[in-house]
């Protein structure tokens, strides 16, 4: 049993949780992500660790209201506790292999997208303690769903903001900004690290190829085990068959089949409504409550 | 009495066992056991001892049964075997005890393995108190993976006074007893969970939720937490797939994803939140053991379903009783029969199979026969879900992290055979690990010679 040391809600449907693991903790490094389970019925799910503390034992978490079961997560308190909690899984990000002083060279850039700014943070954090600025883009739908900006501020160079409706920083898309930035504000990269959602990260890799820029992403299948033996979490990256959860998460962006991935995305979907369905209004819409006799 | 006919064992009816999980085979009766246990010769020279991979002293725990005196008989098992109800439901008897059973040349075998069985079950019902604590001899051993090898393994050290902790990389210990073997042939919550239960009362501890070379290394484990030696017994878990265009659309799943989401995450019921997708007509690729099961899980969710396997029936290699059991609930063989391409709808879910017939060959060096395509005779099968059944092959993740452990070819550790020393001091390995997908029993017997084998080591020491 893993216990809730801290809860606190970011948004209107994003969660920030401090979990007690200390194994976890002490191996954990940037672009890793764990499985967490919330009791004994409850399924697996696959988060990007978003800070760790080795001294004090605890692992940070944030996730976004998406489904049932992150729904369950964020009825849990602070004191509770998840049944499971496992990890540290995948590869580290490659940069943390990389000589310091080559990576010292590189102007490097993070573009989050929504609950992906999370995970940005502890690669930003990184880098930052071996004294690199990395510039950040945080994209978002408007203001209120922002989230880590002053984190990432002490940690970044620049950040950049663009809300889709324009509530704050700039109007529109990363992808925009991110043009601009290149090809407006003389601003110039070496590394694009995209995390967000499958649709964020392939219009970001569309982009960085015109612009030529190297670009990793760290994708969010659908996973199992998130040790291998399943392979739910397949991706096709430069024509071979990988699995994120070994393999990955983290992928060079222009070598990603992103068609397949966000069609693999969906596998669960309508599983996925029915069992909010099923809380929501208990048994009845099993037993066709419409009397056309359901989909049971 | 038939003196060479075996006393026949309850099942549930074909029909009425396709629609759910429950087990199967029923088991016998006390009744039913003690007769079949007096068809036993009680050999002088037991040819069945010699080929159970662990050598239960069989004819003296049948005598006990024939005796009615199911204490002692699972006392007699319990000095070999740590998972009698297991093994007793999921080996290979035919291959193994009962293979060499003297009764078995002009008659049936003994019913070993259902006499184990029985014998299990009884003492599971009855309460039978087996795992007595070992005084404690102060040295730490480390087990990798709570499978049967781990598990074996870890519950002879205990005997000996080790103090023992099994890491287990899921949330639930026993390795492919749970996530693998459906629930129709090896019930969880009665016979797996005491099974563990009783290892556990020898005192050893199970760590759930941590991954060797990930959450912590081989190297750490005697670094920073002064184990004296190592097991691994990290199993074969990594799924094969063939390569074939179409491969990744939506609804083309290995058999371990689709028997862990089953079996473990016990998708089947409607109370647990992990989906399954059921899909109305499957194909399920691949012959063996693996493949019955994921079969029969998809008949029992309630698809047509299919078995397509590239050779014939004679070379299946399954257990005869699954295959049998199969056919009798409803499973179609589509043999001799092998896909070339998955087919997809416009929204990348998949419509079809495209297949090749087969034709067998003469027998290789190995004694198998070869398979060849038939020129020209391609097929579409219509299928909505393809399970793909082609086997597993070690997770390289302890051996790409553990310094200077060999492995081979095959990602297989190199381990000696008689003791499963690998080639880093202390560390030892066995089950399949080590040889590749296998049986459970075998994992078990590898497991129990490492720990003679790391017991001699530190008495060296």
């Amino acid at each position: 049993m893993y216990k809730i040391i801290k809860k606190q809600q970011l948004t209107e449907n994003i969660y920030l949780m401090n979990v007690e693991a200390p194994r976890v903790a002490k191996s954990a490094k940037p672009g890793q992500f764990l499985i967490v389970k919330v009791d004994e019925k409850g399924e697996r799910i696959p988060l990007t660790i978003c800070d760790y503390n080795a001294e004090e034992g605890s692992v940070t978490i944030v996730f976004q209201i998406l489904g049932f079961s992150t729904q369950r997560m964020a009825e849990l308190e602070e004191g509770d506790y998840f049944n499971d909690f496992v990890g540290p899984l995948g590869q580290p990000s490659e940069m943390i292999y990389e000589d310091l002083d080559e990576l010292k060279d590189k102007k490097i850039i993070f573009i989050a997208g929504g609950v992906g700014t999370a995970p940005v943070y502890p690669q930003v954090k990184w880098l930052n303690s071996r004294g690199i600025k990395a510039d950040v883009i945080i994209g978002s739908k408007t203001k209120d769903l922002i989230i880590m900006r002053e984190e990432m501020r002490e940690v970044a160079g620049n950040v950049y903001i663009a809300t889709d409706d324009g509530s704050y920083g700039h109007r529109g898309l990363v992808t925009d900004l991110l043009k601009d930035l290149v090809q407006n504000q003389g601003k110039k990269y070496d590394l694009v690290i995209a995390i967000g959602p499958m649709i964020m990260m392939k219009f970001v890799s569309v982009l960085t190829k015109e612009l030529g820029i190297k670009t990793i992403v760290s994708l969010n299948p659908i996973m199992v085990d998130g040790t291998g033996m399943c392979g739910a979490c397949r991706v096709t990256v430069g024509n071979q068959v990988k699995f994120a959860c070994v393999d990955g998460p983290e992928f060079d962006g222009h070598l990603i089949n992103f068609d397949e991935a966000m069609r693999r995305q969906t596998m669960y979907k309508s599983e996925e409504g029915r069992k909010i369905l099923q809380e929501e209004e208990g048994n009845t819409h099993h037993h066709g409550g419409c009397g056309c006799g359901g989909d049971k | 009495m038939d003196r060479f006919k075996r006393v026949p064992i309850q099942e549930q009816e074909p029909q009425v066992r396709a629609r759910n999980f429950k087990e199967v085979c029923l088991g016998y009766t006390e009744e039913e056991a003690r007769i079949e246990a007096a068809r036993c010769l009680n050999c002088k020279n037991p040819r069945c001892v010699g080929s159970c991979p662990v050598n239960i002293d069989i004819p003296d725990f049948i005598e006990k049964v024939k005796e009615g005196d199911m204490k002692e008989a699972a006392r007699v098992i319990a000095k070999s075997s740590a998972l009698p109800a297991v093994c007793g439901r999921v080996c290979p008897q035919e291959s193994q005890c009962e293979g060499q059973c003297v009764v078995g040349i002009k008659g049936e075998a003994i019913a070993i393995g259902k006499l184990e069985r029985f014998v299990a079950d009884w003492s599971r019902v009855h309460g039978v108190e087996l795992s007595e604590p070992a005084e404690k001899n102060g040295r730490k051993i480390a087990i990798v993976g709570s499978g049967p090898a781990g598990l074996a393994c870890a519950g002879d050290l205990a005997k000996l006074g080790y103090e023992v902790t099994i890491f287990e990389a899921l949330h639930e210990p026993g390795g492919v007893l749970v996530y693998g073997i459906p629930e129709f042939r090896l019930p969880k919550d009665t016979v797996v969970k005491h099974e563990i239960d009783n290892v556990k009362k020898l005192g050893v501890k199970i760590e759930t939720n941590v991954i060797i070379g990930r959450t912590i290394t081989i190297d750490e484990l005697f670094e920073n937490e002064h184990f004296d030696a190592i097991f691994i017994g990290s199993g074969a878990g990594l799924p094969k797939f063939m390569g074939i265009s179409g491969e990744n659309a939506n609804g083309v799943f290995s058999a371990n994803e689709y028997l862990t989401r089953s079996n473990l995450m016990k998708a089947f019921k409607e109370e647990y939140d992990t989906p399954i997708k059921v899909g109305k007509k499957v194909a399920v690729v691949g012959g063996g053991n693996v493949a019955m099961d994921a079969a029969r899980t998809a008949l029992r969710l309630g698809a047509e379903v299919h078995i397509v396997y590239r050779r014939g029936e004679d070379e299946l290699p399954a257990r005869v009783e699954e295959i049998h059991h199969a056919k009798e609930e409803g499973v179609i063989f589509d043999l001799l029969t092998n896909p070339v391409e998955i087919l997809q709808d416009e929204k990348g879910w998949v419509r079809g199979m495209k297949c090749i017939k087969m034709k067998l060959g003469e027998p290789d060096a190995s004694g198998r026969r070869s398979a060849a395509e038939v020129p020209g005779s391609e097929f579409i099968m219509n299928v909505d879900t393809v399970i793909m059944s082609l086997g597993t092959t070690p997770n390289p993740l302890i051996s790409q992290t553990t310094q200077g452990l060999k492995i081979d070819k095959r990602k297989c550790i190199i381990a000696e055979e008689e003791t499963g020393l690998t080639s880093r001091e202390g560390v030892y390995a066995g089950g399949d690990a080590v040889t590749g997908a296998a049986t459970v029993i075998l994992a078990m017997g590898a497991g129990k010679k490492a720990a003679q084998a790391i017991h001699e080591y530190l008495i060296g020491k």
